[in-house]
């Protein structure tokens, strides 16, 4: 019984198996979209309640962020009189790398444990099992729209999260560090290039469907009374974490896997 | 008695993990008649309830609603059966995000497709029913009392007219006389529409005002099944024992053996 490979052999099954239930359930989920009726109103409520609400947390921590990557880049770089190469190098690395992983970490946080606490509580309250008794399916009702408008709104608050992260460097970069302001945006321009910004985006809608099928999935499975909402809350953030990290290594392992 | 009935279960079986809660349960119901599970807590009523509506699959045994087996039937067909089914839950389980008139309109309008107008005019004459004033409509569930939420959840599972309703302890948690209230609203209910019922409940005042026939339950299967009028000469002494609720009988005494 005590065996540790035994113990690390079951673990890793266990682990398989819930990775397998997340997968089905997302499959489930996403076979929605192509059977009617898809509810167009939910799917909106929601957009609204994941973009709008979380656009100051996002807006601040891209901000902050593109700030703080300014100051260094431009401390780093001086050693080498290199300190041009501060609008260029925060650019790559707020859209390739800080908006979406920054902002897809900061939704999770907000949406994932929000979904998770809300079905979680339908659940322990019966009230899913409430929906199929009214002839209403909970996949269609409650997670494709949460799915759908998450993978809609990501990328929105991403394209603004690294506007403004990018906006936050130039005002140190040009207000603190004296770099000058037109030749700022303009080596960011050329700097950018457009599979940068499809490659934010994609992370980003990836990432939304990770904090909505997180939320979801440990909202909709969870028993066991306040306590197991509670739990529900804290699997869906950490998981939503961890895969949004594990995804946004493999993303940029395949778009810019080049070794040179 | 060649007459198909309404619900047969056969031979029910529902685990989770090492937990056996229903081993081997029987039970028919004839077209509109009211049947009221009796049972202690945790004896698996609820989960009889929810594997007939399909919301649980049972481990084995058949269950038939109108003679179609409902373990075995493809989505539409099962979306078909629950069209005739409406639930008064143990804790109303009205959505909260919902005004309450959405709430009892909700079948009328995913379901039958009904448009809002025309569904929330159903509701407030639903409600109405029930004894709520038609303001009650726009206020959410969150607002309501506990007997005002039964209430609600009451209209909303007649709201569709269905065929067969079921009570998961409808009286759980209200002070007797709204109890005693909702015990009266689910007799007239019931008649109004001609339905079939199936009821649970540990409250034994309900059971009698509600009852056609009792059954009770007890370690995964029905052991005892008669009229209401014959529930106090059973002659089973684990029904008297639940009845009369005495702590010492047979029942403590299987609680102590395990
Ligand atoms: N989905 C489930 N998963 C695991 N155990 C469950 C589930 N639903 C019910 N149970 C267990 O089954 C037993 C019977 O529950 P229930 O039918 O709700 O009892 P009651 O007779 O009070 O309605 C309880 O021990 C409960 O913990
Ligand atoms: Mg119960």
């Amino acid at each position: 019984m005590y065996n540790p490979l035994a113990i690390v052999g079951s673990v890793f099954l266990a682990s398989l198996a819930e990775v397998g239930r997340v997968f089905s359930f997302a499959a489930h989920a996403v076979s929605h979209l192509v059977r009617p009726p898809i509810y167009w109103r939910i799917i909106l409520k929601q957009m609204w309640l994941i973009g709008y609400n979380s656009l100051p947390v996002v807006g601040l921590t891209a901000l902050f962020t593109g700030a703080a990557l300014a100051q260094q880049i431009y401390v780093g770089g001086s050693r080498f009189n290199a300190e041009n190469v501060v609008p260029g190098v925060v650019v790559i690395a707020i859209v390739r790398e800080l908006g979406p992983v920054l902002g897809g970490l900061m939704v999770a946080g907000r949406v994932s444990s929000a979904m998770a606490a809300e079905l979680g509580t339908m659940r322990v309250t019966e009230q899913i099992d409430a929906l199929v008794t009214l002839s209403t399916d909970p996949f269609k009702y409650l997670i494709t729209p949460r799915l759908m408008a998450a993978v809609i709104t990501l990328p929105m608050l991403v394209l603004i999260a690294n506007i403004i992260g990018i906006m936050g460097g130039y005002v140190i970069g040009t207000e603190r560090l004296g770099l000058n302001a037109g030749n700022y945006l303009q080596v960011t321009y050329d700097y950018l290039e457009k599979a940068d910004v499809y490659s934010s985006l994609v992370k980003a809608a990836v990432f939304g469907f990770i904090i909505a099928l997180m939320g979801s999935y440990h909202g909709y499975i969870s028993r066991g009374g306040a306590q197991g909402v509670g739990k529900a809350t804290t699997n869906a953030v950490v998981s939503a974490f961890i895969v949004i990290l594990l995804a946004n290594l493999i993303i940029t392992v395949i778009v810019f896997g080049g070794k040179g | 008695m060649t007459a198909t009935p309404k619900i047969a279960l056969s031979g029910v079986h529902k685990s989770f993990g090492p937990k056996h809660i229903l081993q081997g349960l029987d039970l028919t119901i004839a077209k509109g008649s009211s049947l009221v599970v009796i049972g202690g807590s945790g004896t698996g009523k609820s989960v009889m309830l929810k594997c007939i509506l399909g919301l649980l699959r049972p481990d084995s045994g058949s269950i038939k609603v109108d003679g179609q087996e409902v373990t075995t039937a493809s989505r539409s067909e099962r979306k078909k059966i629950l069209e005739k089914f409406g639930m008064l839950f143990q804790g109303a389980a009205l959505f909260d995000s919902l005004p309450v008139w959405e709430n009892v309109a909700f079948g009328l309008i995913q379901g039958k497709g009904l448009n809002k107008k025309d569904a929330k005019e159903i509701a407030v004459e639903k409600l109405r029913r029930v004894g709520l004033r038609p303001d009650v409509a726009n206020l959410s569930p969150a607002e309501l009392s506990g007997g005002m939420q039964k209430r609600v959840g009451l209209a909303r599972a007649i709201a569709a007219e269905p065929e067969i309703i079921f009570f998961d302890e409808p009286t759980t948690g209200l002070d007797p006389i709204m109890a005693d209230v909702i015990n009266d609203l689910i007799v007239e209910c019931v008649k109004d529409l001609g339905a079939t019922t199936l009821s649970i409940t540990h409250d034994m005042a309900s059971a009698r005002k509600i009852a056609d026939r009792v059954a009770m339950l007890y370690e995964g299967k029905i052991i005892w099944e008669g009229s209401k009028e014959t529930i106090d000469t059973s002659g089973n002494e684990y029904v008297d024992q639940f009845i009369h609720g005495r702590a010492h009988g047979p029942i403590e005494m299987q609680i102590l053996k395990s």
